[in-house]
């Protein structure tokens, strides 16, 4: 089986800091990726240099695009990129408001990645954003209302649905509950877990909470200081850790 | 003999313009950036389209001004002025005997010729603004040509109010290409926006100048089952009597009494003076006196 996303030695640098260095790794079609690791560890550099948001500074992203098999998406031209961008890639931010148009109404934010590729019949836009709102748990007379009158779980899922209503292949996540109370937490990582075992997404998931991971990952990345430092199994790496900083990190849950 | 240069600008500046024009007519609904100057009047009062028009006029030129449609208005008075002391070339409000119409807010009523131009004001060039604040992330959405944020401003109408709300400056796409916003005209002109003479806009304070070169493709936006309507008042004109021009709602008394009556003045009177009369209006012979 080819991997969806093959990831060979990316290296990102700001001026004389690493940003992240030495990562590479295969993500395979269905698959779900954590990557851990404490704050400034290089997650999110790394998150970003896959997604196309930030042109790393050496290595290649090959991604197995639909049409032409695997292609680099670091020296793919741009137009091409912002097409997967918003067509088999997905990226959810860690703050809603940063994903969604805020000055838009739910069903618009919804549509706009359907109207990006060419949609052009209102009847069938409307009825994909209704049939989206239902799956992520939005009650359809939210429909016309905008994001800023929806609570922080609400918006957190009215970007996923935002994201997924085109069929994407590859969901990018930065923190996707970060700054949720535990118990939005868990309802929304009950509905991403549903989502990506039901459409047979593959996932990269940046977190600092090994509960996510837990729940979602099958494999498992460790950072440290902008390089890996452990990667396997997700139970594997958090039941029995090799590496003294997962170990730290790991002893340092908080139990209740 | 007028003190100031011809037309107002400076040769240079005038050339400059010219070249501006002329990449906007290469590439039609493309927004040319250019230095646009301080003219003697506020931002907001055509400053965009009097550089553009200062920059086309010839000395034999006879140059007509319309603000939303009519010849008398403080801005269309004004600007004819600016004109008739700084370029001394002859005026009209005639649509067919000018050769340079700059207009604010409506396309003449009566088709132009191919030997016309016109010249809009335009106050914000660019369509995808009030979706899109980043003038970086606008300019490459035009050159990628990812217009999907056009059409979310559509459903957000559509889902507020039924139709589609949006009832001027409706944007249209130009030649299959570039998404263009037409100045404030009534969607009610869109489609005249298809004709003989050059079109050019003129934004001042936003730097920009576009074009469309006789008859370009001009299509505006709509969904499959939501389909453009250019939409007018359901009256005839109160005056002339016509049915098929775009008319003004003027309110009579405060008992809630209106009117409605060609907007396009000179269009107006050249049918009264042909014989035709409306319900509220009087032979033009005695209203002359």
């Amino acid at each position: 089986m080819t991997p969806l996303l093959q990831v060979r030695d990316i290296a990102k640098f700001y001026g004389g800091r690493i940003g992240c260095t030495d990562v590479s790794f295969d993500l395979y079609p269905g698959e779900v990726l954590g990557i851990v690791g404490e704050s400034g560890s290089g997650k999110s550099t790394l998150l970003n240099c896959l997604a196309g948001h930030l042109p790393p500074d050496q290595g290649e992203v090959l991604f197995d695009t639909r049409a032409d098999g695997p292609r680099d998406t670091v020296t793919m031209s741009e137009p091409e990129r912002r097409m997967l961008g918003r067509t088999d890639w997905a990226f959810v931010h860690q703050h809603a408001r940063d994903g969604l148009r805020m000055g838009v109404s739910a069903g618009g934010n919804v549509g706009e990645r359907l109207m990006a590729v060419g949609a052009c019949h209102y009847g069938d836009i409307r009825e994909q954003a209704l049939d989206w709102l239902d799956r992520v748990e939005i009650s359809g007379d939210r429909i016309d209302d905008r994001p800023s009158a929806f609570s922080g779980g609400m918006q957190q899922r009215l970007q996923i649905a935002r994201n997924l209503v085109t069929g994407p292949r590859l969901v990018f996540m930065d923190e996707p509950t970060g700054g949720l109370d535990v118990s939005v937490q868990a309802r929304l990582l009950d509905l991403l877990r549903g989502l990506v075992r039901d459409m047979g997404l593959s996932a990269i998931i940046v977190t600092h909470d090994l509960a996510v991971v837990r729940l979602l990952a099958d494999r498992l990345m460790v950072m440290k200081s902008g390089h890996v430092v452990e990667q396997g199994l997700t139970d594997q790496v958090l039941d029995d850790p090799q590496h003294g900083y997962t170990q730290l990190l790991v002893s340092s849950v908080l139990q209740v | 003999m007028s003190d100031y240069n011809f037309a107002y600008l400076d040769e240079q500046t005038k050339r400059m313009i010219r070249r501006a024009i002329l990449k906007g007519l290469a590439v039609p609904g493309y927004q040319v950036p250019f230095a646009s100057r301080e003219m003697p009047m506020p931002y907001g009062w055509g400053t965009g389209g009097v550089q553009v028009s200062a920059a086309v006029l010839c000395p034999e030129d006879t140059m007509k001004v319309i603000d939303q449609g009519a010849d008398d208005t403080t801005n269309a008075v004004s600007i004819r002025k600016f004109f008739e002391n700084t370029a001394e070339v002859a005026t009209t409000e005639a649509t067919e005997e000018a050769d340079v119409i700059q207009t604010r807010h409506r396309i003449p009523e009566q088709d132009l010729r191919e030997d016309q131009i016109l010249v809009y004001q335009v106050p914000i060039p660019e369509p995808l603004r009030f979706l899109e604040p980043s003038e970086v992330e606008t300019r490459k959405m035009h050159a990628l040509e990812e217009y999907g944020l056009m059409h979310v401003k559509l459903y957000e109408d559509i889902a507020r109010n039924g139709a589609i709300a949006t009832a001027y400056a409706y944007p249209v796409k130009v030649e299959g290409r570039y998404v263009m916003d037409p100045s404030p005209i009534p969607k009610f002109d869109n489609p005249k926006l298809e004709m003989a003479a050059v079109q050019l806009f003129g934004a001042g304070r936003e730097q920009r100048i576009y074009a469309l070169p006789p008859y370009t493709q001009v299509v505006s936006l709509d969904f499959e089952d939501h389909p453009f309507d250019p939409s007018k008042a359901d009256h005839p004109c109160a005056l002339c009597g016509s049915e098929d021009s775009y008319l003004d709602e003027v309110i009579m008394d405060d008992s809630g009494r209106r009117m409605f009556v060609c907007s396009d003045t000179d269009y107006c009177q050249s049918r009264r003076m042909a014989g035709h009369v409306g319900t509220e209006g009087v032979p033009f012979e005695e209203a002359s006196l």
